[in-house]
C-alpha cells in the first residue's frame, strides 16, 4: 500500500422502507473477503434464500475483485463502494468502482494521448472480464453501467416472499 | 479462512492438496506455489479442492495458468472435487471441458487419458 493511504472500512443503516447497508474499502484484495461476509450476513437477513446465497457470496465477490483490480490498474485511491439494499420483493447489490471508463480517460486525455501500456494492463482487464463473464453466469438480474465517475454493477436476487392469505 | 496447500508424490504425480479460500487475495500465493512446483521438475499435477471452501475468477485463472505450464512439458493438471458449489463455477465459465475433474485423489492418480 501508498504510503499514507487511508484505509477505510465502514458501514451505516439508512430507514424508510428501504434498508441499505453500505461498504467502502480501500482497493486491497484482502477487503474483498470482508465485503462476501457483510454481503452474505445481510442478505440471509433479508430472506434471500439459503441456496441462493452462495451465488450472492460469489457474484460480490467477483464484483469486487473486478472493481480492486480497475482501481490497482488505474491508480485509482477512491475506496470501492458496496450498497446492499433491503427492498420488499428483491435484494439488490451495487459495487461501484472510480475508474473512469476508457472512452471518458481518452476525451480527458485529449487526442494527442498516447495509446494505453499493452501485457500485463490487458491481462488485468482479460481477468476482470472473466469475472464479468462469472456474474452473467450466476445472476439473472444483473446490470453494468459505466459514467465519467466510474463504473457500476447492479444485482439483484428475489427474497422469500411473506406466505400469501387467502 | 486463509489457503494452505500441501504436497505429496505418488509415483509420477504430485498431488496437491488446498484448503482454505482461494479469492483475489490468496490467488497469487496458489499461482507461487504451483510455478514452484512445475519449476521443480512436478508435471504431472493432481489438485485436489475437496478442502477449498471459496474459489472464484481468480483461482480459476491461477488453475489455467498452471494447466498452461504443466501443459508446456507435455504434463497434465487433474483436479479432484465434488462440491457442487465449486463445481458449478468451473461449469459456468465452461472450464469442465478443459480440465479433468475427478471424485477421488485415486480416481486421478489412475486416470491416464
Amino acid at each position: 500500500m501508498e504510503p499514507g493511504t487511508r484505509e477505510c472500512v465502514q458501514g451505516k443503516f439508512e430507514g424508510d422502507g428501504m434498508a441499505i447497508v453500505e461498504l467502502r474499502f480501500s482497493a486491497l484484495p484482502e477487503h474483498v473477503r470482508t465485503a462476501r461476509l457483510v454481503a452474505a450476513a445481510v442478505a440471509r437477513r433479508a430472506g434471500v434464500d439459503e441456496a441462493v446465497l452462495d451465488e450472492v457470496r460469489l457474484a460480490v465477490g467477483e464484483a469486487c475483485s473486478r472493481a480492486v483490480g480497475l482501481h490497482v490498474l488505474h491508480g485509482v485511491e477512491n475506496p470501492v463502494r458496496v450498497a446492499l439494499i433491503e427492498e420488499e420483493k428483491k435484494f439488490s447489490i451495487e459495487v461501484g468502482d472510480a475508474t473512469p471508463t476508457a472512452a471518458a480517460v481518452q476525451a480527458a486525455a485529449g487526442p494527442e494521448a498516447s495509446a494505453p501500456p499493452a501485457g500485463s494492463a490487458d491481462d488485468e482487464e482479460a481477468e476482470s472480464d472473466m469475472g464479468l463473464a462469472v456474474i452473467s453466469g450466476l445472476v439473472d438480474d444483473v446490470e453494468v453501467t459505466a459514467d465519467e465517475n466510474g463504473g457500476l454493477i447492479r444485482m439483484s436476487w428475489p427474497v422469500t416472499p411473506e406466505p400469501v392469505l387467502p | 479462512m486463509d489457503l494452505s496447500l500441501s504436497t505429496r508424490t505418488v509415483g509420477d504425480r504430485t498431488i496437491g492438496e488446498v484448503g482454505g479460500e482461494i479469492d483475489v487475495y490468496t490467488a497469487p500465493k496458489l499461482r507461487e506455489q504451483l510455478v514452484e512446483l512445475v519449476n521443480d521438475g512436478s508435471y504431472h499435477l493432481v489438485v485436489d479442492m475437496e478442502g477449498v471452501d471459496f474459489l472464484d475468477s481468480t483461482g480459476l485463472g491461477v488453475l489455467v495458468g498452471g494447466l498452461k505450464r504443466v501443459r508446456a512439458h507435455e504434463g497434465s493438471l487433474r483436479l479432484v472435487c465434488n462440491q457442487e458449489r465449486i463445481l458449478k463455477i468451473f461449469r459456468i465459465t465452461g472450464l469442465t471441458k478443459v480440465f479433468p475433474i475427478h471424485g477421488s485423489v485415486d480416481e486421478a492418480v489412475a486416470a491416464t487419458d
